[in-house]
């Protein structure tokens, strides 16, 4: 699956999602559980106090990036790993894919990566015949129901039901019990252990890697990265270049706040640091070990007006806490990216051409920024990207250029102005129903498509507030 | 081998306004660390007491005995989770525990070097893996394992059902000072496994299905006074 995932425009997105009941409701139910076992997660520290230190720890790697960078890359070799720097996604693909030849590698097991998803690992790897498992439960779920796209960063199959998991189960692996979740992970168990086993190469994505060490960490609550990386006798970690930390003890921190913003647990069940090949004698743990450094887009992100975005440890807490996620659903962004942390960086790292309409799908509430624990002040960046979309692009989306376009005419001068808000009750009047405007046009379509408009009031304000201020005691 | 890494690391430089790469360690002045305030002044019992509360949170059954009874705790868990193949960790400490006796009735395998493959061959069809923690956090009631020859990666992640032995003395607060034990190491670890409860999943419907891929069962055996 690549980052893009549909190729519907945005509207067909969202009205699609909107008609999805089952979804709409596990988003919000999950939201509200995430929500809970994060607060409580949190209240038991001085929360404040490590944030800003997960701010501090964040914004001294992106500064010192480069150095960081080269020492990671020295300590990997010096424990016998290979790195690879890739550009581009097509350099890390086509790495990879190398290596898959060189070990006529027939069967890759994977662990859970947003940014294999966003270089479109699994695409390159099928088409040279290998067969790619993914291992963490909901992403098999979709890679067996035909890629349905993610909903969710941590939990990505939620929009499926368990009667449909159960379908796909019967469909693609043979099963024939119930659509009890039990007896659903059961069969998963077993179909999958065999895979691990069989594997020529375990691929991962990388949570964070430690300089110091040369250090791969790895974050699950299933334990699969652990079996994908100590069985197959290759093991490929692929990383965005700016998921490392100097030592371990910055790891740790970071750890604990993505665990606890993510999910609300103190620690996930494995947390699992590789460094390098497996030793002289050990038994379990890969032969050979190559690193690929991923920058797709990251370096002109560095040093701009939206750095601060690569501050984040993809923990989801903005996601879970965003009202228009809510309502919308992971789908609708068209990204592996969703919600608020989606609408930031895909356009960045996708361009505005698919993604322009993302920092509209906000309401700049801010509550993304008060819960991101490294503080990425994401409800800024949304507004910076619109100041971006308008000025520096010229392109809007239409409804907001219409309405723009409209008030500038409207506004601009003052009799245009008078007359408007005069005339404006009347012309909307065929609209209006029960003081309401349920179906309105140009503009007001997208917004009364979802929700009423109050009718326009015949008297305006300034004319109330004159009638009812004269002679400077209001009435 | 490391390749591409020259014009790499100058684009990103050239980002951050640096006409070469830097080389130089920087300085790590950190103005916040409230990780060292969490139970900082709890006693030793204290830090018990965190993680038995915390293991009812994890899925795992917590045993407290002295080094006395752990072979008949260690035995009767092992029964309990149905006997059958029991695989262990070539860990000295097993022997100074005195629980290589309880091992020997079952059917069972010292993971060791020597064994090759075989390690890996018992460990997926044992019912049993048992290991023996190095740093026990108190706050997330966890585990800390460093694999070695002796010390195989997968004892705690094949077998169904899984037993940790927690030495005492092997408790800390949370993972900072597990961090800073790592860093004071001359060697580190090609694979350092934090462990908290069994495996477990919630991607069906968001319920909690525990044993997708690691162990389903998990006990941890606190010995007092080793
Ligand atoms: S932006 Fe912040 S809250 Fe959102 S995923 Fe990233 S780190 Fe978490």
């Amino acid at each position: 699956m690549a980052m893009k995932i549909s190729q519907q425009k945005f509207n067909e997105r969202l009205s699609s999602n909107l008609e999805n009941d089952f979804m709409r409701g596990a988003v919000a139910g999950a939201q509200h559980r995430f929500q809970t076992r994060r607060s409580a997660a949190v209240d038991s520290l001085n929360w404040e106090e490590w944030r800003n230190h997960g701010e501090e720890i964040r914004q001294h790697v992106l500064e010192n990036l480069d150095y960081y960078l080269y020492e990671l890359s020295i300590n990997v070799e010096a424990r016998g790993g290979h790195v690879f720097f890739a550009q581009t996604a097509e350099e890390a693909t086509e790495y990879i894919s190398t290596i898959a030849k060189q070990k006529s590698a027939k069967k890759i097991v994977k662990a859970k990566s947003m940014v294999t998803e966003e270089i479109n690992l699994n695409s390159h790897l099928e088409q040279l015949g290998c067969e790619v498992i993914e291992t963490d439960l909901g992403e098999y779920i979709l890679q067996l129901d035909d890629h349905d796209p993610p909903s969710h960063i941590v939990t990505p199959a939620l929009h499926k039901n368990k009667d449909q998991i159960r379908e796909v189960f019967e469909q693609k692996i043979g099963y024939t019990a119930s659509s009890q979740p039990e007896e659903l992970a059961l069969h998963a168990r077993k179909v999958l252990r065999e895979h691990y086993l069989t594997a020529d190469i375990g691929i991962t994505g990388c949570n964070f890697a430690v300089a110091e060490t040369g250090s791969v960490c790895l974050v699950t609550n299933e334990g699969n990265a652990d079996l994908v990386t100590a069985l197959p006798k290759t093991q490929i970690s692929v990383m965005g270049m700016e998921r490392l930390v100097p030592t371990f003890e910055e790891m740790e921190v970071l750890v604990g706040m993505l665990t606890r913003s993510a999910v609300g647990q103190k620690l996930t069940s494995y947390i699992t640091v590789l460094t390098g090949i497996k030793e002289a004698l050990e038994v379990d743990g890969p032969e050979e070990f190559h690193l690929v450094i991923v920058d797709n887009g990251r370096s002109s992100i560095l040093g701009g007006e939206f750095q601060s975005i690569l501050q984040c440890i993809r923990c989801a807490a903005c996601i879970n806490t965003c009202p228009v996620y809510r309502h919308v659903g992971g789908h609708t962004y068209g990204s592996i990216y969703s919600g608020p942390i989606g609408a930031v960086l895909s356009p960045l790292l996708g361009g505005y051409d698919d993604y322009k309409e993302l920092p509209y799908a906000s309401t700049l509430c801010g509550a993304c920024t008060d819960v991101c624990p490294v503080k990425i002040p994401l409800h800024q960046l949304l507004h910076k990207h619109r100041e971006v979309i308008v000025e520096r692009e010229g392109r809007a989306p239409i409804s907001e250029s219409l309405l723009m376009q409209a008030f500038g005419m409207g506004t601009s001068s003052q009799s245009i102005y008078k007359l408007g808000t005069k005339v404006a009750s009347t012309v909307m009047k065929p609209f209006t129903k029960n003081e309401k405007i349920t179906n309105g046009p140009g503009p007001l379509k997208n917004w009364t498509a979802y929700r009423d408009f109050p009718s326009l009031q015949k008297e305006r304000f300034r004319d109330w507030f004159e009638q009812h201020n004269k002679g400077g005691n209001p009435k | 081998m490391i390749q591409n890494r020259e014009s790499f690391l100058q684009s990103v430089a050239a980002r951050l306004g640096r006409s070469t790469p830097s080389l130089t360690k920087p300085e790590r002045n950190w103005k916040h660390l409230p990780q060292h305030e969490v139970l900082k002044d709890a006693s030793m019992e204290e830090l018990i007491e965190v993680l038995r509360e915390q293991c009812l949170n994890i899925h795992t059954t917590l045993k407290k005995c002295t080094k006395q009874q752990l072979p008949e705790i260690l035995n009767e868990t092992i029964v309990d989770y149905g006997g059958g193949r029991v695989i262990y960790s070539n860990d000295p400490r097993f022997g100074v525990l005195n629980v290589l006796p309880v091992f020997e009735q079952f059917e069972h395998l010292k993971w060791q070097s020597g064994n090759g493959e075989r390690n890996i061959d018992f460990a997926e069809q044992a019912n049993v893996g048992v290991v023996i923690s190095n740093v026990t956090l108190a706050e997330s009631g966890t585990i800390m394992l460093q694999a070695s020859p002796e010390v195989g990666r997968t004892i705690s992640f094949l077998p169904e059902n899984s037993i940790a032995v927690i030495p005492k003395s092997s408790i800390v607060p949370r993972m900072t000072q597990a961090a800073q034990f790592l860093r004071e190491q001359s060697h580190v670890s090609s694979c350092i496994n934090f462990i908290t409860g069994p495996s477990n999943s919630a991607d069906i419907e968001m319920n909690l299905v525990v044993g997708v891929h690691g162990p389903v069962r998990m006990t941890y055996i606190l010995v007092e006074d080793y």
